[in-house]
């Protein structure tokens, strides 16, 4: 199968054939694969090179000018290096783009550090009015890169991994889907958690909800969710732990609840190694997870 | 020159120390300020096409104030031609005005970008060049004026660097160069954008003819710089 990241190039080739406002800004990485759409649409497809602030500004000065810039690179170079030019070229310009990253958190652990970026969520919730996309499936990632585009001069970030769950899921851009009802506790995965946490909760009477579009949160399907499964909430996220807590929080603001945040740990683990070791030194393999929801809701029941 | 009216009054070059004047609670950016002074009127009294009337239209000319530090010489031009009320003047500052000691482009009618952190300008202008070339608008002409200090920032590097090869021929960059540089630069402002395939001119800041050749100088094919040199910030 191929990955998030493989379907970019080739979805945006076809976005760019049927849409003339759109533009493809890159910074090296990934402009092998625009090749034939670079020759087709020689303005739209510009790599700047390895500038990552210019990225930004440049991507910006297009859509000042009308267009609908999409701007990729790995999320450590699109989100943290250029974190201003995010803030003040996108935002208080009052400008849109849409930022697509690959890496994730720790898409090749091989490389180390310097390419993972599981705060860029966080980072980007320091900011207003981004939407912020987390597919889990190839396909997911397309429909949402698709809806990205189209979301007229909106500020988007699409995050793709090459880590994916087996089955897509019909995604629409906005809400959280119910992929399992149960009485004894919701538990929100994001992205590409979901088999892990579908695996860990075999046996849990939990409520399963599947988040790709986690910007805005989507606050009423986890409160009517905790209508019928308790206001016990674990949240499952593939980059840095707790960055939904808040949002989690404000939805329940006016309900007594818990919840459990797992995902990413922030301190730096110093190890290279495979996905599949990374994903279970940070506790988030299925055997990981089922301990830990587990306790979660066995405490809350022994409690009551 | 001193052709725009608004109501039924017209503001020359003599006029801008007063629509200065106007302003106060700026005291920290007042020597940024009338670095600028001479170089933006020149702009917009002789240069830039498009004026009030044509905010918004697709084929004017683009004005994009990097420098934003001190933007009273910018905003009594604004007046001066008509963007803004020589009344919005008054409330420089203050929490009910649009004019702050930063411009933001939401606020105030025909500035095209927010600034004040240094090293946005020249890769917005950047982006807006390529976003014109792209959709076929090779007409309008895009500025961005710069301090030789802000030069300092890796953000203009970068856009100096692409611009000259990627070959923004409707790309100007001009640069108030009152001497307030950390550093030295060996060879001088101009030989930065030189050496990156940029057409370039240094002329006297205050030289309203100098600057007028320097500006409409041809540049085929290359971005165009300007290094305007005023007195030194700290003599």
């Amino acid at each position: 199968m191929d990955t998030m990241r493989d379907r970019f190039a080739p979805t945006l080739t076809r976005i760019l054939d049927e849409d003339p406002r759109v533009a493809v800004v890159l910074a090296v990485i990934g402009a092998d694969a625009f090749g034939e759409a670079r020759r087709r649409h020689p303005g739209r497809v510009i790599d700047v090179g390895i500038r990552e602030q210019l990225l930004i500004g440049a991507g910006a000065g297009l859509a000042l000018t009308g267009m609908r810039p999409v701007v990729h690179t790995f999320a450590s170079f699109l989100v943290e290096r250029p974190f201003e030019q995010v803030k003040l070229d996108l935002g208080h310009q009052d400008a849109g783009a849409v930022l697509v990253s690959a890496a994730a958190s720790y898409d090749w652990p091989a490389g180390g550090f310097t390419h993972m970026a599981p705060g860029d969520v966080a980072l980007m919730d320091t900011l207003d009015g981004w939407t912020v996309h987390v597919p889990g499936h190839p396909d997911e990632a397309e429909t949402l890169l698709r809806h990205a585009v189209a979301a007229g001069d909106d500020k988007v970030y699409v995050r793709l991994s090459t880590q994916s769950n087996t089955r897509a899921l019909p995604v629409d851009g906005h809400g959280f889907l119910t992929v399992r009802e149960g009485r004894r506790g919701v538990v929100v995965a994001v992205g590409t958690t979901l088999d892990a946490v579908l695996t860990a909760t075999e046996h849990l009477d939990v409520t399963v909800l599947y988040a790709t579009t986690v910007r805005p949160f989507d606050a009423e399907s986890l409160r009517r969710a905790t209508d019928s499964a308790g206001t016990d909430v674990v949240l499952v996220e593939p980059y840095l732990a707790g960055t939904s807590t808040p949002a989690a929080s404000e939805a329940l603001s006016d309900r007594p609840h818990r919840v459990l945040a797992l995902g990413v740990g922030r301190r730096e683990l110093r190890r290279y190694g495979t996905v599949e070791e990374h994903t279970a030194a940070h506790g988030l393999d299925p055997a990981s997870l089922r301990e830990r929801i587990g306790a979660f809701l066995g405490r809350r029941t022994a409690a009551a | 020159m001193t052709i725009t009216e608004e109501l039924g009054r017209t503001y020359g070059y003599d006029d801008l120390a007063w629509l200065m004047g106007r302003m106060t609670g700026d005291e920290k950016h007042g020597p940024a300020a009338t670095s600028t002074l001479d170089v933006v009127w020149v702009l917009y009294d002789r240069v830039l096409r498009g004026g009030p009337e044509r905010i918004g239209d697709p084929g004017r000319d683009r004005f994009l104030l990097s420098k934003g530090h001190g933007p009273m010489a910018y905003y009594a031009v604004l007046a001066a031609k008509g963007f803004l009320p020589v009344e919005w003047l008054d409330g420089f500052g203050s929490y009910a005005s649009p004019l702050g000691h930063h411009p933001d482009r939401t606020l105030i009618p025909g500035v095209e970008i927010g600034s004040g952190s240094l090293g946005h300008g020249l890769p917005l202008a950047v982006g807006t060049a390529l976003g014109l070339r792209a959709q076929g608008l090779d007409d309008p002409a895009v500025w961005v004026l710069v301090g030789d200090a802000e030069l300092d920032e890796g953000s203009n590097h970068e856009a100096i660097a692409f611009a000259g090869p990627a070959g923004l021929d409707r790309l100007h960059t001009v640069v108030v160069d009152n001497s307030s540089a950390t550093h030295s630069r060996p060879g001088g402002i101009a030989a930065r954008f030189e050496v990156a395939g940029w057409s370039t001119a240094t002329v006297d800041g205050r030289d309203h003819e100098a600057l007028y050749e320097a500006f409409t100088a041809p540049h085929p094919g290359r971005p165009h710089a300007v290094v305007a040199r005023v007195e030194p910030k700290n003599p």
